[in-house]
């Protein structure tokens, strides 16, 4: 089976000043595919995905959307936001804020239908109206990845959005985005530090380590060779 | 009261003022942007104070200096770590220079005053058209920008994720808060208009559901206070801004012990 590349790092280094973070990445990211990104902490998991997002320009190389910039429309999930318990924004109202494109402040029909649909996926129907700030952590992360998700997106970006979850709570949010992936075709980058989760629900993976990176079928990811790689 | 021109103008004014002030509010509360508000008052009243040195109205020096010291102090504070010690020396700086150009004027202190406190007998009706104006304008911006500027208030990452312009929306924001202290310094005073751009919509954040709830009731208490306030300050003849002051501030007590009843419960 053939499939169509999405995401192309070529020669990818980012070095800040005197210290290189990493050099020479090459990767390419098919459509479809959950890809797995470990490594220790400080490492350069988060400036690589920063690099993606844009938000961090590389020293060498670059970072190519396939086959087009605009073809590619990325769906990001953080571990942390800064959301004031006391916000008066329901779960509804946070996963509309990413709907940018209509010109009227008010959401037009057809975007509360997007928000209607993507809140049955992410089975947060029925606490739509609970404001965010009350919500448990997993709730939170569903809707995150709900906001994310409300766009439509073709690549979706897991920064260890699931590391401060319990791990039956960590198991129904990778359930429901391996189910995405399959169904729609969604390609996911999981950047996580849990190996039996990365070996569960990815296909692929990347380790970055200070000495390089490697990449390869999921089943070649062993706990073992993480710690080899935090240790050289 | 409503025989006297001067209070007819004041009503229309803090009418206009308690409408802008609810709903940049509510985006000042989500930004944590109220210290900022206050150095940019206190910038207002180096500006009037300016105005009346260079022989102009006052509000036109306010206007000159909030909207060019708004995207300065954008730019210095852009660094949350530094933003309060930066804010902290700008606003130190403008009281300094407030009070050398009222010095440098010749003016007196109930002149002073009037600047940092308000004033109600003081506003004409083209005072009032100048700030009805200003208030258009930043109601139109306020609306073009209503979706980005909500989304980067309320989820600054994903605002920045999304790559919305998240830099020149936060220094559009800080021009629209400079034009809204201006107006609204007219009726509360410079020192004292951080009373209404923040706390009714601090109140409010507790009671309201819905973001647009939030910015109605942020008016709503806004409203209230101003009027009253004018109404009280009629009767009484003492300062309309401590009355001002002193219901915005019951509400908010109000809203703070009902937020701790409901934890509670």
């Amino acid at each position: 089976m053939t499939t169509t590349p999405i995401l192309k790092l070529d020669h990818l280094g980012v070095t800040f000043p005197n210290h290189p973070v990493f050099t020479d990445l090459n990767l390419t990211i098919h459509q479809g595919e959950f890809w797995s990104i470990v490594g220790k902490n400080g490492v350069g998991k988060t400036t690589l995905m920063r690099t993606i997002l844009h938000q961090l320009r590389p020293t060498h190389g670059q970072v190519q959307y396939l086959p087009h910039t605009a073809d590619v429309k990325i769906g990001y999930v953080p571990q942390f936001r800064n959301i004031d318990a006391d916000y008066p924004l329901t779960i509804q109202d946070f996963v509309g804020l990413n709907l940018t494109g209509w010109k009227w402040p008010w959401l037009s029909r057809s975007e509360r239908k997007k928000i209607e649909r993507i809140l049955t996926e992410t089975g947060l129907t029925t606490l739509a109206k609970r404001p965010i700030g009350q919500a448990s952590g997993g709730e939170r992360q569903k809707a995150y990845l709900a906001q994310a998700l409300v766009e439509a997106p073709n690549l979706l970006i897991l920064d260890e959005s699931t590391a401060s979850l319990d791990p039956v709570t960590k198991t129904e949010l990778l359930d429901l985005v391996v189910e995405l992936n399959q169904r729609l075709k969604l390609t996911v980058l999981f950047v996580t530090h849990d190996i039996p989760m990365a070996r569960k629900y990815s296909s692929r993976y990347l380790m970055l380590t200070p000495q390089g990176t490697e990449q390869g079928p999921i089943a070649g990811l062993t706990q073992e060779k993480v710690w080899e790689g935090e240790h050289v | 009261m409503f025989n006297y021109e001067f209070m007819r103008n004041a009503f229309a004014a803090g009418t206009i003022i308690a409408i802008i002030c609810g709903i940049m509010g509510v985006f000042v509360i989500a930004r944590n942007m109220s210290f900022l508000t206050h150095t940019l008052s206190e910038i207002g009243f180096s500006g009037a104070a300016f105005g009346v040195f260079a022989g102009w109205a006052p509000l036109n020096g306010m206007l000159l200096f909030t909207v060019v010291s708004s995207v300065i102090v954008g730019q210095l504070s852009a660094r949350s770590e530094r933003r309060e010690a930066a804010t902290s020396a700008i606003s130190a700086l403008f009281i300094g220079l407030g009070i050398l150009f009222l010095s440098l004027a010749n003016k007196n202190a109930s002149y002073a005053t009037s600047i940092l406190f308000g004033s109600v007998i003081g506003i004409s009706a083209s005072d009032v058209r100048q700030m009805l104006w200003l208030s258009i304008l930043v109601l139109i911006v306020v609306f073009v920008i209503y979706r980005f500027l909500k989304f980067d208030s309320f989820d600054h990452t994903g605002a920045r994720v999304k790559g919305l312009w998240t830099n020149t929306l936060s220094i559009t924001f800080l021009v629209l808060v400079a034009l809204s202290v201006s107006v609204a310094a007219q009726i509360v005073g410079s020192l004292l208009i951080f009373i209404l751009l923040t706390l009714p919509a601090a109140t409010a954040k507790y009671f309201a559901h819905t973001v647009s709830g939030m910015m109605i009731l942020a008016i709503g208490l806004a409203l209230i206070g101003v009027w009253a306030g004018l109404t009280l300050s009629y009767v009484t003849n003492y300062p309309v801004s401590f009355f001002i002051a002193a219901i915005e501030a019951i509400f908010y007590f109000i809203a703070l012990g009902w937020q701790r009843l409901q934890t509670a419960e």
